[in-house]
């Protein structure tokens, strides 16, 4: 085969490589991957068969957004060396917001009758830009004050919780607008076929990247990998894309719940109507905040300068990088991120309540730190931490599924933790060795 | 001689009470060496950080080319076209050659996003003049020998068509090859008519790189004087006693 890798960069010498090497598949993904998959088949066997069930994989989704969303932000600011434990109470603060706007502020105070299409955009992008600015002023003390961020948001974490708590004098507020709560997961699907057009233009759009980042390498002269290595790797994304939606669209709307409401699936009677939930928009979220991360991590200024900070905050500093400005901007992006991990958390339970969200911050620097993101900086993936919190959540609600009793799910998760981290640091002292 | 290239008049700088920089005035020609030496603590370091923005003096003017400079920051230094090698290299461990090169000066697509191809492109061209040895483009700086991170700490300041360059230390990590490479590149780099501030603690190999050299102690400027005037035993009593055997007979 005439592949550029020999014709294209003269001082790269063909060299023996094995499958993997082939294939440029990160070996941490792959370990994750498989460490999933392991977790996955265990928890299928122990259940007799309802842990892969599409119903319970539909569940365990939705379930996972709400974390996911956070580990994202949370990846950018472990990768510069701080830590942030006030998410959880962050996203409790934005939910309060939300919440009172819906239910009381704005149709009391503005004449918005409840139920007006307006009131459920018009809350989301209060609940953001709370979010944005207590992220920011915290990113503030952080950068420009130089506080510690661990003080700081072990602050926030404090009052945060309750700034919420003094908004709804701790009472539950809801129910929330009936589009606000389609963001919670199983309220709100995109339907069988509106699940394979997305399906199919995500796999479309997979192929052509991959394809289009080739040619960028063919025309720069770099080497790329052989031809039936981008092959392999273009089936295996498109089975796995269109796999999912495949098991999200199998699974079926009860009878009962069609029963309910048969015009809302477009059925006449609820006889013989069979429909399916496909794929939640709260996931549709999640799929869009990886990926404006993820090319904000690799393909911005901000990315680079963000990793560069982690690596070494002196040499980003003598770049002419504006750190502290940095810091902010971080900080504030997490803060949107709660807010919309908020969005999606209260819409889920269609309620504000006071403990949305608690421990929420523990949970997301595990997962950020499970998908390889290191504390001592510089390193992280954004679907590292999206895996992570998947690992996380497969653990915790294959244990509820086989009756493990709640105090023994926290050991294993925290064993869990422990030996995630351990592995990383054993995986990179091999590289680092090689190399 | 026609206007210095850098002008730095009565600088001075203290930190808690400690003039780490006390008065200094120093210039610097287009195509000239000059060497800084002293003891550690000397001020050497500080001096040439002022420069390059890390430091912001208390007192002092900088003049470029004949022009008043205002240096605040080191973007303000690089926009006067001043690039600096530190001593610790400055590089961000984690990332690779490419994006060390252009750290805080990305080359960007159309649509505003970082141009990796590009840039490693460039970064291959540059590394092929500067260091032919230089492979591993895509590892993480952290995995290179001393030599080559210093190489891309070079390939950095030279890129961006430097006039004036401050090396402090360059030679300190390398070996005897790697620092006859960065001699002739001092020279080549000389003869394209930048102007090189240059900080070492090796006498005699500032006496064979430097066409001056300013000796520092307590952050006083004890002298400066062409390496043709002086001996190396000359220089030596200026470290070591802070006091101009030249001035004093």
């Amino acid at each position: 085969m005439s592949d550029n890798s020999t014709t294209g960069s003269p001082h790269n010498a063909p060299q023996k490589r094995s499958f993997l090497q082939s294939l440029e598949v990160d070996l941490r993904l792959l370990g994750m991957i498989g460490a999933f998959f392991g977790i996955c088949i265990i928890f299928n066997i122990l259940t007799d068969g309802r842990f892969l069930t599409p119903r319970n994989i539909f569940n365990l989704t939705i379930q996972t957004v709400s974390v996911a969303i956070m580990a994202t932000g949370m990846v950018f600011v472990i990768v510069t060396r701080h830590i942030d434990l006030s998410v959880g109470a962050l996203l409790a603060t934005c939910t309060a917001v939300m919440g009172m706007l819906q239910t009381a502020w704005l149709p009391q105070v503005f004449g918005l009758e409840l139920g007006h299409p307006l009131i459920p955009w018009i809350t989301i992008l209060a609940g953001l830009i709370t979010g944005a600015l207590i992220g920011a002023a915290q990113g503030w003390l952080i950068g420009y004050q130089a506080i510690p961020a661990f003080i700081v948001t072990l602050g926030g974490l404090l009052i945060w919780r309750n700034v919420g708590w003094h908004m709804t004098d701790g009472a539950t507020i809801g129910p929330l607008d009936k589009t606000f709560i389609l963001f919670g997961g199983i309220n709100g699907t995109l339907g069988v076929f509106w699940s394979w057009i997305v399906g199919i233009s995500a796999t479309g759009a997979a192929l052509l990247a991959m394809w289009s980042g080739r040619n960028a390498k063919v025309k720069h002269g770099f080497p790329v990998k052989p031809v039936w290595a981008e092959i392999t790797m273009m089936a295996v994304i498109s089975t796995i894309i269109l796999g999912f939606v495949a098991t999200l669209n199998a699974y079926a709307v009860p009878e009962r719940v069609v029963a309910r409401n048969p015009s809302l699936y477009g059925c006449e009677t609820a006889e013989g109507c069979v429909v399916a939930y496909g794929i939640p928009y709260s996931v549709l979220v999640l799929i869009a905040v990886a990926i404006v991360m993820t090319v904000i991590a690799l393909r911005t200024r901000l990315g680079r300068y963000i990793f560069a900070t982690g690596g070494n905050p002196d040499a980003a500093e003598l770049s002419g990088i504006n750190t502290r400005l940095l810091t902010v901007k971080i900080f504030a992006m997490v803060g949107v991120l709660s807010a919309l991990a908020g969005v999606v958390a209260s819409a889920r339970l269609g309620y504000h309540t006071n403990d949305l969200g608690t421990l929420d911050e523990l949970r997301v620097i595990a997962a950020a730190v499970i998908g390889g993101t290191a504390l001592s900086g510089g390193i992280g993936t954004i679907y590292g931490a999206i895996i992570g919190a998947l690992i996380m959540q497969s653990l915790q609600s294959g244990m509820a599924m086989v009756g493990v009793d709640a105090p023994y799910q926290n050991i294993v998760v925290g064993a869990v933790l422990v030996l995630a981290v351990w592995i990383d640091i054993q995986y990179r002292k091999r590289v680092g060795a090689k190399s | 001689m026609n206007t210095p290239l850098v002008e730095m008049k009565n600088v001075s700088i203290a930190f808690g009470g400690v003039h780490a920089v006390d008065d200094v005035s120093i210039e610097l020609h287009a195509g000239e060496v000059v060497g800084l030496l002293g003891h550690n603590g000397a001020g050497k370091s500080t001096l040439i950080k002022m420069l390059s923005g890390a430091y912001k003096m208390d007192s002092g003017e900088i003049w470029i080319e004949g022009n008043r400079a205002t240096i605040n920051s080191p973007r303000d230094s690089r926009s006067y076209k001043i690039e600096t090698i530190y001593q610790t290299l400055a590089l961000a461990d984690n990332l690779d050659a490419a994006s060390n090169l252009f750290l805080g000066r990305e080359l960007t697509t159309p649509f505003g996003f970082v141009d990796d191809s590009r840039m490693e492109a460039e970064t291959r061209k540059i590394m092929a003049r500067l260091n032919p040895n230089f492979k591993k483009l895509k590892e993480p700086v952290a995995a290179l020998s001393g030599g080559q991170r210093q190489s891309v700490a070079i390939a950095r300041a030279v890129y961006f068509n430097a006039k004036i360059l401050i090396m402090d230390e360059p030679t300190a990590a390398l070996g005897v090859h790697e620092t006859a490479m960065v001699a002739e590149l001092i020279g080549e780099l000389k003869k394209q008519g930048l102007g090189i501030f240059l900080i070492s603690h090796d006498t005699r190999e500032m006496m064979d790189l430097c066409d001056r050299v300013s000796v520092m102690k307590n952050g006083k400027m004890v002298g400066t004087e062409r390496v043709e005037d002086v001996t190396e035993d000359d220089i030596l009593s200026m470290i070591i006693l802070g006091k101009n055997p030249k001035a004093s007979s």
